[in-house]
Order: structure tokens, then C-alpha cells, then sequence
């Protein structure tokens, strides 16, 4: 009897040791994983380099057109800003690229850029990706990454 | 006769609140011509005066029932308009609540100074249809966003504010005990988030506010009574979800103070669609349970509300 019970409590260990063992994997396997599967995904629904590449393109168009917003890009060259801009979406959307390019502090300090100037890009973006086709849940993913770089843009 | 209309489902108190909403006229007349004006001359001056473009789209909320920046019924932590902190905004509003035997039409408008300080005042008209009498009251209420934005900022906005109330026909207010049938002034603290993309890529927005209050029913039925005669400290929720850049939908929860003896007063909750075609105007419909209300039960109906953004 009380050897049946100890066989019976040993079994309960070692299930319960495997079931622990097993639960720490996966949550090691899932977080070690999640930033990047989640990350890729988005860089996958905007399209992967081709739909980034024309997103980027129609938003310079946009900018153009744009007289309050235009006027702040006067002194860059539009193709840096395509090639730095699409690196910067590709990165930040877990697409497997670098970006070069200058902080976002560096690249707006002295421009003076108000709140709603801000505000006007974010629309020309969101203008751009309705335009492109791109889903609203997955325009607000790709929002949630930029906000942050709202404080080193604006008021500098 | 209140019993057999009692057992009446959620969603035929609703459609009857919708009619009494319709009955009359939306807007009163005056309302109505003064809104219109506001928004023709806005109309008129927008190739020179822009909306203001500090925030997107739906970010300001709707205007609540005492006339601030927030949900249906309770105050959030925005401020009222689309001012960034360059610029002023003005608005106007108009909302009616059609419940089973009452209903009140709330009109007003609102300034916010550079998304820091909001001014606003309301008119209330509320109809007690079976006694055929009719209570006003005036809100002038001021809001002052103390940290932070709903969408940029790290930690959550907080506003906090206040609600200076005149009541306009005292007698009722004191026929059912309240200490004070003239005026009282609620204080309120509120934060409120907005996340992008937090729920399978949609925004999701939560509020939550404590408010120290006096006021029977919104101060309708004066301040303060023969149960309780001081300050409380009521909490006010709501949560919503952008199921796109235009349409919001949500609930909100809203406790109310009890301090009449002559019939209970219970805490408010509705469930709201908010529709947003621009940076202009925005339109909102709600099904609300207003609870008990001086002696009538299950106050169930509808609410309409309209917000022009004139600048």
C-alpha cells in the first residue's frame, strides 16, 4: 500500500517536473521568438521591400504636394531620403535591414516642426497607405512603432 | 402602469427611446438655427482657418452630458476640439436622452486653449413628461490637462476639472430634500489612454476618473439631501475600440452618489457607436441604463449626440 503511494507520488513528480520543464521551453522559445516572428509579420503585411518601397515613394509624392509640409524638406535630397526612410520602415517593422541613417534628433533639431505640422505628416502617411491598400489594424501597428519618435521630431 | 412597461427588453426600450428622442423636434428651434449658423460660418471660414491638426482623427472624444470633452456621461481626460498646443479651438454640441418617462436635451459649446485648458458651458432641459414640468440647469465647467497626450505620451493624460452647476427651477429640487437647491460645483481627476494597434491591430482606449460630487441626478434635483449631506467620491469608466479611423465603439460606466431618502439614485451605464466623417463633426448614438431615477425604475432609452468642430 504505502508502496503504491510512493510509486504513485513519484509518478506526480515526475509528471509535474516535465510539465514545468516543458512550460519554461516554451515560454523561453516564445519570448525568445516573439519580438522577431511579430516583428517580421508586420514587414510582411506592409508588403515586405517592394510594398515598403512604395509606400516611401508615394509619400515623398505626397510631401510634395503638400504646401505646409513641402517646405521642410527643401533642403533634402529626395533619394537619401527614399533609401534612409525605407531602411528606417524596414527595420522598425522587423524587415532584415539596418538603418544608416541620421537619429531622429539629429535629422530634426532647428526645424522648428509644431505639433500640427506633425500631425499633417501623420495624415499624409495614413493618406498613403489607404491608398496603397493597406489594412487599418495593420496601419496601426506600424503607427504604434513610429509614435515613439514623436518627442525627438517635434519642438527642436 | 409603470410595472407593465417594466419587463420591456433591452432592445425595445431602446427602440422607444429612439422614438421619444424623435418625437419632437431633434434640436429645440433655437438650438437647432444656432448650430446651423455656427456651422455655416465655420463652413465659410475654413479655406482661411484650418480645423485644428494637433491630433487625429477621433481624438478629442464626444462631449458628455455636462458638456465636456470625453464620453456620453462622463468626462475623459481630453480636451474638447482639435487644438495642438499652438492653437485654440472652439465647438459646439447638442445631445438628447430619451428614457422611459424622461427625457433631456443638453446643448452648449466648448473652447480649448491651447490643449491645456477647456471652457465649457451646457444648458440642460430636462422633461419630467408625466409630471408635465420641466427642470434647467447651467454647467460652466473648466478642465486643465495636468501631463501628458492620450496617444504619445508614455504614461496616460490626466485632467482634472470642474463642474460649477445653477440650478434654474429650484421647486422640485426642493420638494424631494435636497440640502441645496441652487448650486453646487463637482470636482473631478481623470486619466485616459489611447494604445494603437493593441487589440489584433486596433486601437483601443480606455478612461478612468474619480469625482467628488454632491449633485442628485447631475444636480438636477439640487445637492446634497436629507440621506447624506457632503462630498463622495464617484468613479467613472469607459473603454472603446477604432474598428476603423472613423467609427468608435465602446461603454461606459458611470457611479452615482444616493443621498435622497425619497428614492433611490443608481449608477448609469451606456454602450455607444461614435461616427467621425472628419475633423468637423462627429455624431454619436448610445443605448443607456440610467437606473432608477426619482421613483421611476429601469430608466432605459437612447441618447444622440452632435459635436461641430468650428475651428
Amino acid at each position: 500500500m504505502t508502496q503504491a503511494n510512493s510509486q504513485a507520488s513519484s509518478i506526480l513528480r515526475d509528471a509535474t517536473k516535465a510539465i514545468a520543464i516543458t512550460l519554461t521551453a516554451a515560454t523561453l522559445h516564445l519570448t525568445g521568438c516573439a519580438g522577431v516572428t511579430q516583428d517580421a509579420s508586420l514587414y510582411r503585411a506592409l508588403g515586405g521591400e517592394q510594398g515598403i518601397a512604395r509606400l516611401v515613394d508615394r509619400f515623398v509624392e505626397e510631401i510634395s504636394y503638400s504646401e505646409d509640409i513641402a517646405p521642410f524638406f527643401a533642403d533634402t535630397d529626395p533619394d537619401r531620403f527614399r533609401e534612409k526612410l525605407s531602411e528606417q520602415l524596414c527595420n522598425i517593422s522587423g524587415g532584415p535591414c539596418e538603418y544608416t541613417g541620421d537619429s531622429m534628433r539629429d535629422s530634426h533639431s532647428g526645424m522648428s516642426i509644431s505639433e500640427a505640422d506633425f500631425n499633417k505628416t501623420v495624415d499624409l502617411l495614413i493618406n498613403v497607405m489607404n491608398k496603397e491598400g493597406v489594412p487599418y489594424p495593420t496601419q496601426n501597428r506600424l503607427l504604434k512603432r513610429l509614435a515613439p519618435m514623436r518627442k525627438d521630431i517635434i519642438y527642436l | 402602469m409603470a410595472t407593465t412597461t417594466r419587463a420591456a427588453t433591452s432592445h425595445s426600450s431602446f427602440r422607444q427611446g429612439l422614438s421619444r428622442i424623435f418625437h419632437r423636434w431633434l434640436f429645440s428651434p433655437g438650438a437647432l438655427i444656432r448650430i446651423c449658423t455656427l456651422i455655416i460660418t465655420a463652413i465659410a471660414m475654413l479655406p482661411i482657418a484650418h480645423a485644428g491638426e494637433g491630433k487625429i482623427l477621433a481624438a478629442p472624444g464626444v462631449t458628455q452630458i455636462e458638456g465636456s470633452a470625453g464620453g456620453g456621461l462622463t468626462p475623459w481626460a481630453v480636451l474638447a476640439g482639435y487644438a495642438s498646443r499652438d492653437d485654440i479651438a472652439g465647438s459646439v454640441f447638442s445631445s438628447r436622452v430619451g428614457v422611459d418617462d424622461y427625457r433631456l436635451d443638453v446643448w452648449g459649446g466648448a473652447l480649448n486653449f491651447y490643449d491645456r485648458v477647456e471652457i465649457s458651458v451646457a444648458h440642460q432641459k430636462f422633461d419630467l413628461k408625466q409630471a408635465g414640468a420641466e427642470i434647467r440647469q447651467d454647467i460652466y465647467g473648466a478642465k486643465v490637462r495636468l501631463y501628458g497626450d492620450l496617444i504619445y505620451s508614455e504614461w496616460p493624460q490626466v485632467s482634472t476639472g470642474v463642474q460649477y452647476k445653477r440650478l434654474q427651477d429650484t421647486a422640485i429640487a426642493k420638494a424631494v430634500g435636497a440640502a441645496d437647491e441652487e448650486h453646487g460645483t463637482d470636482f473631478y481627476l481623470t486619466a485616459s489612454k489611447l494604445h494603437l494597434g493593441a487589440v489584433g491591430g486596433y486601437n483601443l482606449l480606455w478612461s478612468i476618473g474619480v469625482r467628488a460630487t454632491k449633485a442628485n441626478q447631475l444636480g438636477l434635483l439640487g445637492f446634497g439631501g436629507d440621506k447624506r449631506d457632503r462630498y463622495s467620491a464617484q468613479v467613472e469608466a469607459a473603454l472603446a475600440v477604432l474598428l476603423n479611423a472613423h467609427v468608435a465603439v465602446g461603454a461606459e460606466y458611470r457611479q452615482k452618489p444616493d443621498n435622497l431618502g425619497f428614492a433611490e439614485e443608481e449608477d448609469w451605464s451606456d454602450v455607444f457607436i461614435a461616427y467621425f466623417p472628419n475633423k468637423h463633426v462627429n455624431i454619436t448614438l448610445a443605448w443607456v441604463d440610467l437606473g432608477d431615477i426619482a421613483g421611476q425604475d429601469n430608466q432605459r432609452g437612447a441618447y444622440l449626440s452632435l459635436t461641430g468642430y468650428l475651428w
